[in-house]
């Protein structure tokens, strides 16, 4: 296999992830800087399902038909991280409406500017 | 494609459009999981990128308003810090194995024993909920805490405040009165409804479990309420019997782990539970992920409904 379709996703993912990183640097909107935080999180979550593939392999369901599985470990672990990352993220939105109430701004520099 | 989206994410200035195409995104990658045999994540995916954690955040924009304004340094900067850091990363990935290479080292640490006992030692053929379940149930346990205490955050931040008679969200939806997404939607979500039981309860064998069908539940209700208000849904599953489903979720899964402690076994130790070791397992699966699936998705639907409440950002009072 040669180095560029081995090794695509991987760059994928780096691409993924700068994406995210560079939303919740730059913006300075915190719903944005939200979203940029969940493309980082779903960026992982691809690295991880995508390091589980096993090339010719099977969802990991045992059936006397198959008998290569992809890894069903980092299946079960981004399973639940999804979840909890939606719970987190719920988190955070109810916390920028708190902020949004009491600063009436959502913008990163107006609410710094109101600190000082 | 992912990648596209997410550049169109970075450039947009509405925060809509922003949000939309977060959730074609949300969808992009649950297409990618299903190609990559990861059924089981491809659902949740589909479930909360897709459905749940956009509308969360449209809601909330409808309480911060919906542009922004432009980034903060130069473009230059960013783009400078981005190539270095992207140099490194591709760099990195430069040691790593093959994609797909059955040889890789996470391929040979505990993955070919789940993969080679799970069939005898619990019994189940979705590996996937065996690992969940059964040998990592407390991993789980913990996650599902975690969601449960998100979701008492959230009510701490914005739970409270008036309940009125009429909510804001309701007299939008009945003034636009859709009566072909009504209709649609009256036909869609029995069987939504129907296909979170499914997988629920058939997790065992095909992909599913407590995680993906709490999600999906939870997606049937909330396309209910933005159809027919919050009011109508509430008088079937009303907010204080969801905040109660949501802590019994929690306590029946850790009440699992009392009982086989109670028998003298360890916490969560499945066998237990019945004579028949597979019977045990079985058992046990069953019960924790019934919990899981109560907890999500009571959790998932408080969520909407407290920002619901909270629509236009007037019930914001502490």
């Amino acid at each position: 296999m040669s180095l560029m379709s081995g090794l695509f996703n991987y760059w994928a993912v780096a691409a993924l992830l700068l994406i995210g990183l560079g939303i919740v640097v730059w913006q300075g909107n915190l719903i944005k800087k939200l979203v940029g935080l969940s493309i980082f999180q779903t960026a992982v979550f691809i690295f991880y399902i995508s390091v589980g593939k096993v090339a010719g392999g099977t969802a990991p369901i045992l059936d006397d038909s198959y008998s290569q599985y992809s890894n069903p470990l980092p299946h079960v672990l981004i399973l639940t991280a999804i979840v909890v990352g939606i719970a987190t993220t719920a988190l955070a939105l109810a916390l920028v409406i708190r902020i949004k109430a009491s600063y009436g701004s959502v913008e990163e520099s107006d609410i710094n500017g109101q600190d000082k | 494609m992912l990648i596209v989206v997410a550049c169109f994410i970075a450039r947009s200035k509405d925060l809509m459009v922003t949000v939309i195409l977060f959730s074609i995104y949300g969808l992009l990658c649950a297409s990618f999981f299903m190609l990559m045999d990861a059924v089981d994540v491809a659902f949740t995916e589909a479930a909360v990128g897709a459905g749940i954690s956009p509308l969360l955040m449209l809601i909330t924009l409808a309480s911060v308003g919906r542009f922004q304004q432009a980034g903060r340094y130069p473009v230059v900067l960013i783009g400078f810090i981005g190539a270095v850091l992207g140099g490194l990363l591709v760099w990195a990935t430069l040691g790593m194995p093959m994609f797909g290479d059955a040889l890789a080292p996470v391929h040979q640490h505990v993955a070919p024993r789940y993969i080679e006992e799970s069939g005898v030692e619990v019994g189940v053929p979705n590996i996937v909920t065996s690992v969940l379940a059964s040998y990592r149930a407390f991993d789980t346990l913990g996650e599902v805490v975690v969601i449960f205490t998100a979701g008492v955050g959230v009510l701490s931040l914005l739970g409270g405040g008036s309940y009125q008679k009429r909510f804001l969200i309701d007299r939008i939806i009945d003034r636009e009165e859709h009566k072909i997404l009504r209709v649609v939607s009256k036909i869609l979500i029995p069987p939504i409804l129907l296909f979170a039981l499914y997988v629920q309860f058939h997790g065992d064998y095909g992909p599913g479990g407590g995680f993906q069908a709490g999600v999906i539940f939870a997606a049937g209700v909330v396309l209910y309420t933005l159809f027919f208000g919050l009011k109508v849904v509430q008088q079937v599953i009303s907010e204080m019997s969801v905040r109660v489903l949501a802590a019994l979720g929690v306590l029946l899964y850790g009440c699992v782990g009392l009982v086989s402690l109670l028998k003298g076994h360890n916490y969560l130790d499945y066998y237990a539970l019945a004579a028949n070791p597979k019977t045990g397992q079985h058992l046990g699966i069953l019960v924790i992920e019934l919990g899981v699936g109560i907890t999500v998705a009571s959790v998932m639907i408080l969520f909407f409904y407290t920002f619901a409440r909270n629509f236009g950002g007037r019930g914001a009072v502490s």
